[in-house]
């Protein structure tokens, strides 16, 4: 699919995090993250823990504010000091399904309140029988009955939970989400229920989805670009079925060669290949994120990026 | 199995009930296994079905509601079952049987050195002096794979990555050479790159220090890539178990089918991936029948009526389900999971998903 025709939805600009450690010390989170997610798509950050790909997730949320850059929604500027009214449109509009459901919902407050919640701080409802009728939607949405409304969430299994979390971003008839790491918490059939969910939703209601995580397997189902984040940098960006054919960046060669394969023989002779940065080009020269085919973009300097020409041309 | 084989520790009909609010919830249904000296044994299954609760038996460390209802567990002609106080373990738990858990962060003291973590261990099981436990500690430390090992013996949990924390449990759970080292989900609050590495670690020290390796793991991956023999359990028991290509090749059971195709891996875009409906079974109630029946869409009547035996697959491998009673129908397997390791093969050779060079 050509991306230039298509609609952006969400442009990262440029961006650092950075944060204060003390001592004046400045802990870089995320360096230069610059990209664009299209409306409709299922966009993921993939990278391991500590790689800065939570705090970019919640830098579009407004939660951690970027020390340089900016960030655009529906070509807005989202990022740094915007008004009132802007801020509540984009809370509105950015929504966000957290990793661990036991520990994102209010374990005092019964399911109908959980889920309307929203609701309640924006007042998207009409009268009491037109919010009993939206909260009685998205659960049913999300495959959870009216009767769970008076439930506390404790009495839900770990899927449930999430399908809960789900049900509280979808209410607010959100056009982005940001789904940070939503089945790392479940086990392995749950995740796929969770997987098809977010999949039928999506496509139901035209969303956009960031989906944060650290298993390539999983993001190999779900999305359709791939962004691979390292210490705070996208080392390569590309659409799923090239990333997974034609990894270029050693991080990510490194990450995909982790994934275990559910095959005792494959397993037995498949090597595990460790990243080691000195492989890289040490000159000093200042890595770009570079686009090598359309829509495949690699962090090199110019002699990383002739290697990794040459390592195309001949796969 | 291999009949010139020792086997290490044997379960049998093993029975765990916990008391909770007055009621009684049976964890362990009859499991029995025997494990073999030196070889890696995996136990698969969901959160709640038993995995963890069982091999607790092995180390005394049921939480203190629950209790060994039935049946026994024979180590070395004890029976670990009978063992009531922390002092009856001694000897056994930590020197003998030592596990790893899950997340490194709250299995370290988080206000203590590495070091002295690690020599508490040596110093009060082996009766050695101090400094002879700090020369042990260091060299366990470089032998999981810590660099400057005697730097870093007086920094603190904090100051180790989680990779590096999960080394130290590893170290302390092997500083006294235990014959059978229980990994409880030791890489699930790890990173896959990390994984992998600490994988290959226990592989390594296990060749080297000849222990008998049990694994909990939810992971099938995991399992594919340690174990030598694989048990399935579900809602308190074992219902599938043999050797690993057995089990990952010929599944017998429709819950370990149900459990292959779930995995994303096998996943095909723009598809619905495998789920298995409902939930697992309430272990308060008494199971009727096969656990599994009321989320198995290929149960038979019986499923909901009377438990099923083992059926005999081959020596090594059995299975729970009436499946494999010559009067049940002929099913076959999902066919996702049909010539797994020619689909598998074809994802990791040139031109696949997840080949690299």
């Amino acid at each position: 699919m050509s991306n230039e025709n298509r609609e952006v939805i969400l442009s990262i600009k440029h961006v650092d995090i950075t944060f204060e450690t003390g001592n004046k010390k400045k802990l870089v989170a995320v360096k230069d993250a610059n990209f664009d997610i299209y409306k409709g798509e299922t966009f993921a950050l993939v990278g391991e823990s500590g790689s800065g790909k939570t705090t970019l997730g919640r830098a579009i949320l407004r939660i951690n504010p970027c020390s340089a850059g900016e960030i655009l929604f529906e070509g807005k500027r989202i990022s740094g000091k915007i008004s009132r009214e802007e801020d509540r449109n984009v809370v509105r509009n950015i929504q966000m399904i957290f990793q661990d459901p036991a520990a994102s919902l209010n374990e005092r407050a019964t399911i109908e309140y959980c889920v309307s919640e929203g609701l309640y701080n924006f007042h998207l409802y009409e009268n009491e029988e037109d919010r009993v009728a939206k909260v009685d939607k998205a659960l049913k949405d999300v495959g959870l009955l009216p009767e769970h409304k008076s439930r506390y969430p404790h009495e839900f299994s770990g899927g449930q939970r999430q399908r809960v979390g789900i049900a509280r971003a979808m209410i607010m008839d959100p056009k982005f989400i940001v789904a940070d790491e939503p089945i790392s918490a479940l086990d392995v059939s749950i995740r796929a229920q969770v997987l098809n969910l977010m999949n039928k939703l999506k496509a139901e209601k035209d969303l956009t989805y960031l989906f944060i995580a650290h298993d390539l397997s999983v993001v190999r189902f779900i999305a359709d670009r791939i962004a691979v984040i390292h210490l705070g940098e996208i080392v390569e960006i590309a659409d799923s079925e090239t990333l997974f054919r034609y990894p270029l960046h050693p991080y990510t060669i490194s990450l995909l060669s982790s994934v275990p394969m559910p095959d005792p023989i494959v397993e037995r002779t498949r090597r595990h290949i460790d990243y080691d940065p000195s492989v890289l080009d040490q000159s000093g020269e200042k890595r770009e994120l570079r686009e090598i085919r359309p829509g495949h973009f690699i962090l090199a300097t110019s002699r990383e990026y002739a290697d990794y020409e040459y390592k195309l041309q001949s796969m | 199995m291999d009949e010139n084989r020792n086997i290490i520790i044997s379960a049998k009909d093993v029975e765990v009930k916990f008391r909770v609010r007055d009621r009684y919830l049976t964890a362990i249904r009859n499991v029995s296994l025997d494990l073999y000296e030196g070889e890696t044994f995996a136990i698969v299954g969901e959160s709640g079905s038993g995995k963890s609760v069982f091999t607790k038996t092995f180390t005394g460390m049921l939480e203190s509601n629950g209790t060994i209802s039935n049946g026994s567990v024979m180590f070395h002609g004890k029976d670990l079952t009978k063992l009531k106080t922390d002092k009856d373990w001694e000897g056994i738990r930590g020197a003998k049987i030592s596990t790893i858990f899950q997340d490194p962060m709250t299995s370290l003291n988080p206000i203590r050195t590495i070091g002295s973590q690690i020599t508490e261990v040596i110093e009060k099981h082996q009766g050695v002096s101090a400094s002879e436990a700090k020369k042990q500690a260091i060299e366990m430390m470089e032998r999981v794979g810590i660099k400057n090992a005697a730097d870093r013996f007086d920094e603190y949990p904090f100051q180790y990555s989680g990779g590096m924390r999960q080394r130290i449990v590893i170290a302390i759970a092997l500083s006294c050479h235990p014959e059978i080292l229980i990994c409880d989900e030791p890489t699930t609050a790890l990173d896959v790159t990390i994984q992998a590495q600490i994988i290959s670690l226990i592989r390594d020290l296990q060749k080297e220090l000849k222990f008998t390796t049990l694994y909990i793991t939810h992971d099938l991956g995991v399992v594919a890539n340690v174990a030598d023999r694989v048990g399935v359990m579900y809602g308190g028991q074992i219902i599938e178990y043999g050797n690993v290509e057995e089990v990952f090749f010929d599944p017998r059971h429709p819950y370990t089918w149900a459990l292959l195709s779930s995995l994303p891996q096998l996943g095909v875009k723009g598809e619905d991936l495998f789920f298995i409906a409902g939930t697992p079974p309430s272990l308060f109630n008494e199971i009727k029948g096969d656990a599994f029946a009321p989320r198995n869409e290929h149960a038979l009547k019986i499923d909901f009526v009377q438990e099923p035996p083992f059926y005999r697959v081959s020596d090594t491998h059995y299975a729970k389900t009436w499946l494999l009673d010559p009067r049940a129908p002929k099913l076959e397997k999902p066919e996702v999971i049909q010539n797994l390791h020619e689909k598998i093969q074809k994802m990791t050779d040139k031109g696949g998903a997840f080949h690299v060079e």
